[in-house]
C-alpha cells in the first residue's frame, strides 16, 4: 500500500495494515529465547534480562528452559568442539521459524580461543546465524542492539514470493547436520551449505 | 618448613632404595622440586602426607609437561699429554636426552600452613612407556587433574580410580599439549591472520592451489 495514501487515511481515522505486517509484529515483539549460555558471554546475556538494561521491554523477558519453546537461540560464548554437536542439536529441536544471534568474539570466531585445539571457529559454520555481536563479552547494550537488529529483520520477511524466510518453505532445511566427533577434528568440520569461507583479497 | 634438602635426607633414611633427586631452578623463583623414582612414588607420597613434621595434607596443582628429545651439553674434564707434560683439559661433550612426560604435583599444608613441596615424576619415554603411578589413592583432589594430563599429554596413571579423558572426547586420538601436536588443518579463512597463523594460512592456500 501506498504510505502517503495510508498516511492521508490514518489521518482520518483509518488503520490500514497488511497480514504479513500484522503476523510480523506480533512475531517480533515476542521472541522468546532460549535459556542456555555457555561462557562469560553468558553472564552479560542474564544482566541484559534483569531490571537495569530489562530485554522485557522488547517482549523477550521469557527465557525457556526448552528449545521446543523457544524461538531464538543466543549464543553466549565459547563454542568448545566437544559441545557443537550439543549446540546444533538443540537448534535442530527448536521448532520454526527460529533465530539465532551469535553473541560474542568467541560465538562468531573462536574469538581469543581460535587458534586453540579445542574450540570452535564460530557457530555459523554449523547453524545459520541471523545476528554477529563483537565483543569480549558485548556490553548488554550490544546485545539489545542485535535484538533490535533482529526485530527489524522479522519486521521485513516477505510471507509470500521467492524472497520468504525459511520457516515458509517447504524445501528449505529446518534441521542441521550434527557434527560427530571424529579422530582429531569434529567431522565434518563444516556445513558448506550453511557457510562457505569468504574470499579473501589481500594487497 | 624444612628445606628441600632436609626433606631428601630425611626420606632416605626413611624410605630405603628411594631414588630421589633435587632438580634445580635456576628462574627468579628458583622453586626448586624433588624428582622421586615410580617405583617409589607412592610410599613417597604417603609419608610427605603422613609426616608429622610436613604434613601435606593438599596437593594444589598437578599438570604435566613434554620434554622432547634434547642435546645437552655436558662438561668433561681431560687429562691429555700435550708435549710429554700433562694437562688438564675441560671439554663439552654434547649427549642425546631422550624424551619424557613429566607429572608435576604441588603439595601444600593447610594444617601447618606451609608449602609448597614440589614433586616431580617422570617417564621413561614419550611413546610406549609413558606410565606413572597415580598419587589419587593419597590426594583425592588429583583425581580430575591427573585425567587431565592423561587426556593432554597422554600420560597414563596406574592405580587411578577413572582414568578417562576429561577434556577432549573420548574417541579423540591426539594429545594436544604434546609439543609436537599436530592441529587439523583449519585455516581455510583467516582474515586478520599474522605470524605463525600466516604461516599456517598460506600454507592452506598453497594446499588448496594444488590441483
Amino acid at each position: 500500500m501506498d504510505e502517503g495514501l495510508r498516511s492521508e487515511l490514518q489521518k482520518q481515522g483509518i488503520f490500514t495494515t497488511t497480514l504479513g505486517e500484522i503476523y510480523n509484529w506480533g512475531r517480533k515483539n515476542s521472541v522468546w529465547p532460549l535459556n542456555f549460555g555457555l561462557a562469560c558471554c553468558a553472564i552479560e546475556m542474564i544482566a541484559t534480562t534483569m531490571a537495569r538494561y530489562d530485554l522485557a521491554r522488547f517482549g523477550a523477558e521469557v527465557f525457556r528452559p526448552s528449545p521446543r519453546q523457544a524461538d531464538l537461540m543466543i549464543v553466549a560464548g565459547t563454542v568448545t568442539k566437544k559441545m557443537a554437536p550439543q549446540v546444533v542439536r538443540l537448534y535442530n529441536q527448536m521448532g520454526e521459524p527460529k533465530y539465532v544471534i551469535a553473541m560474542g568474539a568467541c560465538a562468531i570466531s573462536g574469538g581469543p580461543f581460535k587458534q586453540g585445539y579445542n574450540v570452535l571457529k564460530g557457530i555459523d559454520r554449523y547453524i545459520p546465524v541471523d545476528v554477529h555481536i563483537p565483543g569480549c563479552p558485548p556490553r548488554p547494550e550490544a546485545l539489545i542492539h542485535a535484538f533490535m537488529t533482529l526485530q527489524q529483520k522479522i519486521a521485513e520477511q516477505q510471507l509470500t514470493g521467492a524472497q520468504r524466510p525459511r520457516h515458509l518453505r517447504a524445501d528449505a532445511p529446518s534441521e542441521f547436520t550434527v557434527p560427530e566427533f571424529g579422530d582429531h577434528d569434529l567431522v565434518p568440520t563444516k556445513n558448506p551449505d550453511v557457510w562457505q569461507p569468504q574470499v579473501l583479497i589481500r594487497g | 618448613m624444612e628445606t628441600l634438602d632436609q626433606i631428601k635426607s630425611r626420606l632416605t633414611h626413611a624410605l630405603l632404595g628411594a631414588r630421589l633427586e633435587i632438580v634445580p631452578n635456576e628462574s627468579p623463583s628458583s622453586q626448586r622440586s624433588l624428582l622421586v623414582d615410580s617405583e617409589h612414588a607412592r610410599a613417597v607420597a604417603q609419608w610427605l602426607r603422613d609426616d608429622p613434621e610436613l604434613c601435606l595434607d593438599y596437593c594444589s596443582n598437578v599438570t604435566g609437561v613434554d620434554w622432547l628429545e634434547a642435546v645437552g651439553k655436558t662438561k668433561i674434564k681431560k687429562t691429555v699429554v700435550v708435549d710429554g707434560v700433562e694437562k688438564e683439559l675441560e671439554e663439552t661433550v654434547d649427549s642425546l636426552r631422550s624424551g619424557y612426560l613429566e607429572a608435576v604435583y604441588h603439595l601444600f599444608s593447610m594444617a601447618k600452613k606451609h608449602g609448597p613441596v614440589i614433586l616431580r615424576l617422570r617417564t621413561e619415554n614419550r611413546t610406549d612407556k609413558n606410565h606413572l603411578p597415580s598419587l589419587t589413592p593419597v590426594w583425592h583432589g588429583c583425581e580430575f587433574q591427573e585425567r587431565e594430563i592423561f587426556d593432554l599429554y597422554g600420560v597414563v596413571f596406574d592405580g587411578h580410580p577413572d582414568l578417562r579423558r576429561i577434556l577432549m572426547w573420548d574417541g579423540f586420538k591426539d594429545h594436544p599439549m604434546r609439543k609436537d601436536y599436530v592441529e587439523p588443518d583449519d585455516y581455510e579463512y583467516e582474515p586478520t591472520p599474522h605470524d605463525a597463523v600466516l604461516e599456517k594460512a598460506k600454507k592452506h592456500q598453497a594446499q588448496e592451489a594444488k590441483p
